[in-house]
């Protein structure tokens, strides 16, 4: 797609057809290049409206022989039965707030755990610093449903199975191994000239930690923290094996899926429920995507 | 550095006033003055001076973060081996019988199973498929990115990168959504299509989701659709570190953009792209929550991919955990094999510095 416009500037130089026939191409092939844009902005945005505008949608338009792109009378109906739990007999709010809890705690601990982890690889030389950042690597790509096998075992005996402090435990540890890596860079890049001047001004390591370190790393935490609060708030596979019972304590993944397996043809309201557990964190995404973007690539061309 | 002393304000920190071997590389931390150990000293701040005398500040630094992950990541992976080689049933599980060690016939026993072979195949072939289709249209992305004006750049970057970041069970619901046989849009845009682009109505009522590959298209095109926006980012990201002059003179010499491509982008960026097919391939071929939503929650045996079939060895009745954990050291293997090359381009990078 965008090599043809480019081959046919490429054309335009050779032919030479003077200053406005090459603005001419020039202004086509900007146009042509915005289309592309237009085109792969709607193929990766199509799903998510599509999924908004069915839950909007009264159930003749939703089995129409013509499907429509917008709700042609919009209506609640769909969410108004997602949040009043009519379908499964809980409601919405219930599992928004399992999620958050586990979530933010998860996310909480993980952010200060890794910090400390971080500010060691970062900021010290040690014997067995390589080694534990391969381990890291390692962990991080460490198949999810391949341990949980194992962790159901270990659940069950220690009674975590259907607890939402089993599962703030695993996504706490899952979250890590991202957040120690990102962090470390963040931690390495606080200059130590600062950290000395304070020293040599009577401050304790616990006042250069608040004063210093902690302000400007702190970019790099608010970019770990969407990483791993994304993470925790999709996870599905540790959630489907250790709230398998209890319908309660099930995070908005889990519903989401058992909504949809509990009601297979009531498309308008699991597309409902679907939009209620994804706008919130596309809507997170949208705030924080310059800061999430920035680290995400630090992370992927610098490791 | 955390754990070490809270001196008072005034005093000249004793951190500074004994060079620890653990930092050769700040020394100048100190203070230039000495202060004698011996007088007036807090416990806290002894065992300031004991931290950084032995060097064990990082080491107490990675204590939780190594307790969190060894507990709950490390020690269910050696788990996993160990049960491999148990009887670990349903019967153990509960305690009634005690799990016995029978060498190796877990492995034999999956290797012995057509199944296990059915869903190593699907496996393979999806990430053999998905892998090349998602780094190519994320590349091809990843350019068009760069030659946008800025703001339609964002524009696009951001669109593209709320396919990422939609969970995947979002998307596989959705999906399914958009296939359905009753009312969803992909059957209806196909019987629209012209019969010479294949379409025809035939497709009214087409079912997606129950045969192997139809339902590997359908997860096909979400995974591309989920990754390319990672690999457009990144590539982008990639491009602007090359120096202009470079694709500037490319362009000078006649090299057309796929000459230059290959002559020039590719080479400079080949690490970017080995760490991004590798990262693909451990997602893709890794692949759980999607294949277990979009073929039905492990009702269909023979669309399992590796990583149901393992999970189904657990956790469909009768529980195999035995079964389960030889099939998942395999899928971990495989995956282990990938990410050894992971880390060797990572290190070739320079990333571990």
């Amino acid at each position: 797609m965008t090599s043809v416009p480019v081959s046919g500037s490429a054309v335009a130089r050779r032919a030479g057809s003077g200053r406005a026939g090459r603005r001419l191409r020039r202004t086509s092939r900007k146009a042509a290049l915005n289309l592309a844009g237009v085109l792969v902005a709607l193929f990766a945005l199509f799903p998510v409206l599509w999924m908004i505008s069915t839950a909007f949608k009264p159930a003749s338009e939703i089995y129409s022989l013509t499907p429509q792109p917008l709700p042609l009378h919009p209506t609640l109906a769909n969410f108004r039965a997602v949040i009043s739990g009519s379908v499964i007999g809980i409601s919405y709010w219930n599992f928004l707030k399992n999620s958050l809890f586990i979530t933010i705690v998860a996310v909480a601990v993980s952010s200060l755990v890794g910090l400390l982890a971080a500010i060691a690889l970062g900021r010290f030389k040690f014997r067995f610093r390589t080694t534990y950042l391969i381990m890291l690597l390692i962990v991080q790509l460490l198949p999810q449903q391949a341990l949980v096998v194992s962790l159901f075992i270990d659940f069950r005996k220690l009674n975590l199975l259907d607890s939402l402090v089993g599962l703030i435990a695993v996504y706490t540890a899952f979250a890590l191994p991202v957040t120690i890596w990102m962090l470390r860079n963040f931690a390495a890049t606080v200059p130590k000239e600062l950290e000395e001047a304070a020293a040599i001004d009577g401050a304790g390591a616990w006042t250069r930690f608040w004063r210093i370190l902690l302000p400007l790393v702190s970019p790099g935490l608010v970019a770990t923290s969407v990483f791993a609060f994304i993470f925790a708030y999709n996870e599905f596979v540790f959630a489907l094996t250790f709230l398998g019972t209890d319908t309660a304590k099930f995070t908005l993944p889990l519903y989401v899926q058992y909504f949809y397996g509990q009601n297979s043809t009531n498309w308008g309201a699991i597309m409902a429920s679907s939009t209620l557990f994804t706008i919130p964190v596309l809507v997170f995404f949208l705030f924080t995507q310059r800061r999430l973007a920035s680290g995400l690539v630090a992370g992927a061309v610098k490791g | 550095m955390v754990t070490s002393s809270h001196s008072r304000p005034g005093t000249p920190s004793p951190a500074g006033s004994t060079p620890s071997p653990s930092e050769p590389d700040e020394p100048r931390n100190t203070t230039g003055r000495s202060v004698s150990p011996a007088t007036d000293l807090s416990v806290q701040q002894r065992a300031g001076i004991w931290i950084r005398k032995h060097g064990v500040g990082p080491y107490l630094l990675l204590l939780p973060a190594t307790a969190v992950i060894g507990a709950l990541i490390l020690w269910p992976a050696v788990q996993v081996g160990l049960f491999s080689f148990q009887n670990y049933g349903l019967m153990q599980i509960s305690g009634v019988l005690p799990a016995q060690w029978i060498g190796f016939s877990n492995y034999s026993q999956i290797l012995h199973d057509p199944e296990f072979w059915q869903s190593l195949k699907t496996s393979l072939y999806f990430a053999l498929v998905v892998v090349p289709l998602t780094m190519i249209i994320g590349t091809l992305v990843g350019q068009l990115l760069a030659r946008l004006g800025p703001k339609m750049r964002t524009f696009v970057s951001v669109s593209a990168l709320l396919a990422w970041a939609t969970p995947a069970v979002s998307a596989s619901v959705i999906f399914v959504w958009l296939v359905d046989p009753d009312g969803g849009v992909v059957d209806w845009a196909l019987a629209k299509l012209p019969s010479w682009l294949g379409g025809g109505a035939h497709w009214a009522g087409f079912s997606w989701t129950n045969a192997t590959l139809p339902a590997y298209t359908v997860l096909t095109v979400m995974l591309v659709w989920t990754g390319f926006p990672f690999i457009a980012v990144t590539v982008l990201a990639g491009l602007r570190t090359l120096p202009s002059e470079l694709l500037e003179a490319a362009r000078v010499d006649g090299a057309g953009p796929w000459r230059t491509f290959w002559k020039v982008t590719f080479p400079l960026l080949r690490p970017v792209f080995l760490v991004l097919a590798l990262l693909s391939t451990i997602w893709d071929f890794g692949m759980f929550t999607q294949a277990y939503i979009v073929t039905g929650n492990l009702g269909n045996r023979d669309e399992y991919n590796l990583g149901l079939y393992e999970y189904s060895q657990a956790f469909t009745q009768p529980p195999h955990y035995g079964l389960a954990s030889a099939a998942a050291f395999v899928l971990t293997i495989i995956l282990l094999i990938v990410t050894v090359g992971y880390v060797r381009a990572a290190i070739k990078q320079g990333s571990l510095a």
